[in-house]
Parts: C-alpha cells; structure tokens; sequence
C-alpha cells in the first residue's frame, strides 16, 4: 500500500458492506485505505458492477472490478476479470501509474 | 510388504483433500498459484497417481476381505474424483459466472460520480478522493477497487 502512496495513487475498496462491516475488517487486516460502504448499490449499478443474487443471503453485490481514476476524473486503466479467481496485480497498476501526471 | 493395509489409496485420498484445502487457504494468497491452480493441479495428479495404485491394491484377489476392501477401495476413490472435479468446477468454470458489465465506464470515459459512507459513516465523493491530498501531496489518481464483500 506503500508503494501506491509513493506513487500519488489512492486505493478505495467499495463494496455493499456495511461502514460497521468495513470497519472490522480494516481492524482486522489492518488497511489504511478509504473503504466505502455501497449497500444500495448505487455506485455499484452505476459502474454496471451489480452481480445479481451473488450476495451470501442471495442480495445484489459487486463483481470484481478495478479502475484507475486520473486527477481530472478520466477513467485511465480498467480491469473487468472473466474468472473470479484471477484479480489485477498490483504491480500492473503501478505501472500505468507511472503514465499519469 | 503389507497386504492388509492399503497405504496408497490413503496417501492419495489425503492428497486430494489437501490439494483442494490448500488452494483456498495457501495458493489463493500468492497470485502466481492463485491465477491458474497450477499448483493444486499439479498436487491432484500426485494424489491420482497414488489413487491409481491403491486402486488396484483394493481390486487384487489377495486382499484378506475381497469384498470390503473392493467397497471401501470404490467409496474412496469415487470421493477423491469427485473433490477433484469440484475443485476444478470451483476454479476453472465457476469462477467465470460474473455478469459482462458491458456498461462499465471504459478508459478515456469520465469516472461516475458517487458519494458513499466510509468505514466510520462519513460521506465520501469521488471528487474528494481525486483531491484531498496523500501524504501532503495532490494525487495523482485514484484506484477504485469493487469487491465482492467480507461475506
């Protein structure tokens, strides 16, 4: 997390948790990052994130998904996987964090 | 050698459990393992050798109890299949269920607008997270991570 800090980048995880759900995760992982809590999925559908039915107790959640923000608001570097199991790198978005000024 | 104990149907019924648990609770936390279980894989071929041999033991004429050792060597090694191809289900198929969000912002768009509560209930926009400085500095981007949730 460090190494995106150096980099100017600011990492946000959102999710449908909730703030109190977030809050002991972070306790317990011990993340220094801005969670948000999305439980209408608002920014979720907005996005076109929503994972229909995929939630625990059959709610709506987000599917992995990754974006990198500029400063002025442009989307730079998206990652929408095809398998579950597979997520971005973090040394992939650190380098198209290179690119931005 | 020991022909009341059939040790190779063991050893790869032990092998599947564990290259199915370790997948999940070891390899999914190095992205090397974790992208493609090559690994897992790997430790499952192990296991259907050992499986294959024990098989085989189960089935020889000179077991002691022919028809127990045939049932228990068949529940065994039907078992260890099955953790197999639900490992593979889990990992290679079920894994691509995810929805195409063919509406997703792409690059070179304008990021939506949002304002969501942070961990500690705070109101949180977009437009803060572009411009509340990092380390006294003005960032240079954000990184927006969606995640599935701490369910």
């Amino acid at each position: 997390m460090d190494k995106f800090n150096e980099a100017g980048i600011r990492p946000v995880a959102i999710s449908t948790d909730t703030s109190q759900e977030s809050r002991d995760l972070i306790q317990k992982a011990g993340y220094s990052f801005p969670f948000l809590s999305d439980h209408n999925t608002e920014a979720i559908r907005r996005y076109d994130l929503v994972h229909k039915g995929a939630g625990i107790s059959g709610g709506d959640i987000a599917r992995p998904a990754e974006f990198l923000i500029d400063s002025t608001g442009t989307v730079r570097w998206v990652n929408l996987t095809e398998n579950y199991w597979i997520r971005a790198r973090p040394e992939q978005v650190l380098e198209v964090a290179k690119l931005l000024k | 050698m020991n022909r009341r104990f059939n040790w190779p149907l063991l050893v790869g019924f032990v092998l599947t459990i564990a290259a199915f648990l370790t997948y999940f609770f070891v390899f999914v936390w190095f992205p090397v393992t974790r992208d493609f279980p090559w690994a897992n894989l790997l430790i499952f071929v192990v296991a259907l050798v050992f499986l294959f041999t024990g098989v085989r033991r189960g089935f020889a004429s000179d077991r002691p109890h022919p028809t127990r050792a045939k049932v228990v060597t068949s529940i065994v090694a039907t078992l260890s299949l099955v953790i197999i191809g639900l490992f593979v289900f889990i990992t290679l198929v079920g894994g691509r269920w995810l929805p195409a969000s063919k509406g997703a912002p792409q690059v070179g768009q304008r990021a939506p607008d949002f304002n969501l509560p942070d961990a500690n209930g705070k109101p949180v926009s977009l437009n803060e997270l572009l411009t509340s400085p990092i380390n006294g500095a003005a960032p240079k981007g954000v990184l927006l991570v969606f995640y599935r949730g701490y369910w």
